[in-house]
């Protein structure tokens, strides 16, 4: 399975870095949450697919899945959650301010060139 | 001796300190009188070693600096380094008195100039006595600091400015060499003293950096010292005012590369490359010194030339004293000749070129132009100063009764011999030596005549002066009228000057040959019997040199042939544009100002150097046992999550691009349900859930953005930059999780989760218990994220003020 989860992984980087190299800021921010979701997938993937019961204790249950991983994925969903929260917001400001939200046009300061 | 003199060095340096004081209390007294009584006491107190020096002899003096480091600060004074110091203090005196003469003292900043001065006095003093080569290199770079301060004293003047950069960055790159030098002798030798350096020199010799040490320690003496190609910083210094000139720009600091090359005679000498470098480069140095000199027409550029050709002379001397390391016998006593004539000379120089540039300092002051085309018939107006310059010029082109005969005559002596030496080529190119040197012999002849008759002799030029004429005023005339009578002097008592001064420094150069300076016994004469070839070869010189002085109008137009595009200074200045346009010219092309570009480069670099050394360290592996076995639920997830990234990157609308990431977050809550991840698969869905609300808000008050921006047309490029991506990322994933070195520490975790922890859901005691800091500082990036966006959206300066700031 890890396998299939590493292509997964590896087509949402391509399309998280395809869409952020693109113009449109939007996109940009697009791709950073495609980013985020592809690399909480991969502290998933690494920390082994294997287990059998969720990491929480049971009488009888051993095979527990590996709550390390996990634990680390929710402190990154959450800072993500905050980043792109921001980021948005910048967007927004960014629109209103300049009206565009093509980075080709956001290209500093002319009078230092 | 109880005093520690090595503190005598930082006299003026301490001296410079009260100086400030002086200038503003004392406004009625010239601040150079007080100034004068440091270099007088310092000449006095060095008077008192030559004791110590006649007799071989050195004085040592230390006090530690960085004693972990062994570092510290060590005079030691043997003949050479007196005889330095004794030029520097003297002739400092004199320039000091000079200066107070020639700086009004309402209209100049006195202040600036003599802190300036007294520091590189102590520089100076630094350099020539030093023993350890750090600390030697620290006054060596502090006499390129005060020298560039000096030379740039009148800041407001263009000229001043562009002199002022240019000798410093050429003396700066010379003493980076020089420090690289250091640094590896200091290897090489397993020590900062020179003196153990010098000891080492067998050692060091055999060791395979000699030759780059040798070449960076040269770049240092050659810079400092106006050699080939790097003399073209001291024309440019003439912009400084004219004591400093005389005193930085002939006596002193330009000497500093040719001390340098005498002090490390001994260590290098054993090298033919050595011998080479240093006799060459000063013999080129020399002609092409004497044979620009004669084109220049500003009075101070002719002083300037001849310096840079005299110090060539001196240069290819010491270069010529070297050989006697290699030679035996009676040949040997040839060459000790030469290291004597190179310090002889140097004494010489440091005279009749100090007495000169005070007389066109003179001129300058009293007629208003420097300009050689505009002077002319001042003789009678200013004889003092006509009979100072005529002395030092004539000791300059080496005619008798002066000091500048017997050096010449020791100068071709040595030349001379040179091809009779037969090691290194020197029988089939050695003639070469000999030849150069008469030739400019004979343009230093021209120039000397050039200088003194075309300023003082001849008639008066219809176009008034600036000022009108007069002698200048007796205490500017002292201090170049001493040196004069030095410059007379000398020839009437060469072996007096030779057993006092010459002779202990010649030791130092020769150590292997002598270790008293008795033995030296080298007996200067200014008859040497009829048919000695010098004698010949100076009668040639003063006949030729007449022949072409006298028919010089005619052939100055050959000066007109080179063009001025093709010339060093050219060549230092399009090095400069080059600099700085290339330069500017590469940033601006790869810094585009565009953040796609940017991330080229930083996708590219992860993707190259990854997957390079991925493979070029063979981590590659996969191992399908590792995996866990496919799971159904699992690749429809997959599916499902592909076709959702799809739909983001091929949404025609903003709404659907931010569905599909919708659906990719709900998918990879979906993912974390069936890897057993509940605590996960909620906050994903939750935050899924937000993230697409804000998304949504976001765009609903963006009323203007019709379409989520630029067309959607594929870029090749970008593909394949996120393709290598994609594709390392998977790469890396896989063999990452083949090659699992260490079992996870998860089983400490599911062992005390309910025993020290007290808690069942493992993953929730991670984040408060076992690793609650991390989540405390995530809260803080929550609340700062909140907060930065509720100040993003509230606080905003005005319109107005919002457009100045962007200006």
């Amino acid at each position: 399975m890890e396998f299939v989860m590493s292509i997964v992984i590896g087509i949402l980087f391509m399309a998280a870095v395809y869409l952020i190299l693109s113009r449109s800021l939007l996109r940009i921010i697009l791709g950073t949450g495609l980013l985020s979701h592809g690399a909480h997938l991969l502290i998933l993937t690494m920390g082994g697919l294997g287990g059998s019961a969720p990491p929480v204790l049971v009488e009888g249950v051993t095979d527990l899945v590996d709550p390390l991983p996990q634990a680390l994925i929710l402190t990154a969903i959450v800072i993500s959650f905050g980043v792109t929260a921001f980021m948005l917001v910048l967007f927004y400001r960014t629109y209103t301010e300049h009206n565009t939200d093509n980075m080709n046009l956001m290209k500093g300061n002319d009078e230092h060139d | 001796m109880s005093l520690e003199f090595v503190l005598l060095i930082f006299l003026p340096l301490l001296a410079a300190v009260f100086v400030p004081i002086l200038f503003k209390k004392l406004k009625s007294i010239h601040t150079g009188w007080f100034v004068l009584l440091v270099p007088v006491v310092l000449f006095i107190y060095y008077l008192s070693f030559l004791k110590t020096t006649m007799n071989g002899k050195v004085a040592i003096s230390e006090i530690p600096w960085i004693p972990s480091l062994d570092i510290s600060f060590v005079s030691y004074i043997d003949g050479l380094s007196l005889l330095f110091s004794l030029l520097i203090t003297g002739i400092g005196a004199l320039v000091v008195l000079y200066s107070i003469f020639y700086l009004d003292k309402n209209r100049e900043k006195l202040n600036n100039f003599y802190v300036y001065l007294l520091m590189f006095m102590t520089a100076m003093l630094g350099i020539v006595q030093s023993d350890h080569v750090i600390t030697l290199y620290l006054f060596w770079e502090l006499t390129s600091i005060s020298s560039f301060l000096l030379i740039g004293y009148w800041y407001t003047r263009d000229r001043s400015r562009f002199g002022a950069l240019k000798s410093m960055l050429i003396t700066i790159f010379g003493g980076l060499m020089l420090l690289g030098g250091f640094v590896l002798l200091s290897i090489m030798g397993d020590t900062y003293s020179i003196r153990e350096l010098i000891a080492n020199s067998a050692a060091i010799f055999e060791h395979e950096y000699f030759i780059l040490a040798l070449v960076l320690v040269l770049l240092g003496a050659f810079t400092k010292s106006a050699q080939f190609p790097f003399y073209i910083w001291l024309p440019d210094a003439m912009e400084a005012p004219t004591p400093v000139s005389a005193y930085l720009h002939s006596a002193t600091m330009v000497k500093a590369g040719l001390y340098l090359v005498a002090r490390f005679t001994p260590v290098f000498a054993a090298s033919e490359v050595w011998i080479w470098l240093v006799t060459g480069i000063g013999l080129l140095t020399l002609f092409w010194g004497s044979f620009f000199a004669v084109k220049q027409t500003d009075l101070k550029a002719i002083l300037a030339f001849s310096t840079v050709s005299q110090l060539g002379l001196i240069m290819s001397l010491l270069g010529a004293g070297a050989v006697s390391y290699h030679v035996e016998g009676a040949n040997a006593a040839l060459f000790k000749f030469a290291a004597f004539a190179a310090i002889f000379h140097l004494i010489n120089h440091a005279m009749f070129k100090g007495s000169l540039f005070m007389v066109a300092g003179i001129v300058d002051h009293q007629t208003g132009t420097r300009d050689i085309r505009k002077l002319g018939g001042l003789m009678s107006i200013m004889p003092i100063s006509f009979t100072v310059a005529f002395i030092g010029s004539m000791s300059m082109a080496g005619l008798p009764p002066f000091g500048g005969f017997l050096s010449k005559e020791l100068f071709l002596k040595s030349m001379i011999a040179l091809p009779e030496f037969e090691l290194f080529n020197f029988a089939t190119w050695g003639m070469i030596f000999p030849i150069l040197a008469w030739i400019a012999s004979v343009f230093t002849f021209v120039y000397s005549f050039y200088f003194v008759f075309k300023t003082f002799t001849g008639k008066k030029k219809p176009e008034p002066l600036p000022i009108q004429p007069k002698e200048a005023s007796l205490g500017m005339l002292i201090s170049p009228v001493l040196l004069a009578a030095v410059v007379v002097v000398i020839f009437f008592i060469p072996n007096l000057i030779g057993k006092a001064f010459v002779n202990p420094a010649v030791v130092a150069t020769q150590s292997d040959l002598f270790t008293h300076p008795d033995e030296v016994g080298i007996q200067v004469s200014a008859w040497h019997g009829f048919w000695s070839p010098e004698l010949l070869m100076t009668l040639g010189v003063i006949g030729l040199g007449l022949v072409l002085f006298l028919t010089m109008a005619r052939w100055q137009k050959l000066y007109d042939i080179q063009p001025q595009y093709f010339s060093l200074n050219a060549l230092y200045d399009s090095l400069l544009t080059f600099g700085e346009v290339g330069m500017n010219r590469l940033s601006r092309f790869y810094m585009t100002g565009l953040i796609r570009t940017y991330l080229i480069y930083m996708f590219s670099f992860i993707v190259l150097l990854t997957t390079a050394s991925l493979f070029i360290q063979n981590a590659f592996v996969v191992d399908m046992d590792s995996f866990a076995p496919l799971n159904a639920y699992g690749l429809m997830t997959a599916i499902i999550l592909v076709i959702a990234v799809c739909m983001v990157l091929f949404a025609k609308t903003r709404l659907a691009a931010i569905i599909a990431l919708g659906a990719v977050g709900y998918s990879v809550a979906l993912f974390f349900v069936i890897y057993k991840a509940p605590d996960l698969a909620l906050t994903q869905l939750v935050i899924e859930t937000v993230s697409v609300a804000l998304f949504l808000l976001a765009f609903h008050h963006l009323p203007g953005l019709k379409r989520h921006g630029e067309t959607m047309k594929f870029r090749l490029g970008n593909f394949i930059i996120a393709a290598a991506v994609g594709v390392m990322i998977t790469l890396v994933a896989l063999s990452a999780h083949s090659q699992k070195m260490i079992p996870s520490i998860s089983q400490y975790y599911k062992d005390t989760v309910f025993t020290e922890a007290a808690g069942g859901n493992i993953v929730n005691v991670i984040l408060v218990d076992y690793r609650g800091f991390d989540t405390l500082f995530e809260i803080a990036v929550l609340a700062i994220a909140g907060i930065g966006v509720y100040s993003m959206i509230r606080l905003r300066l005005s319109r107005k003020e919002n457009s100045d700031e962007s200006k």
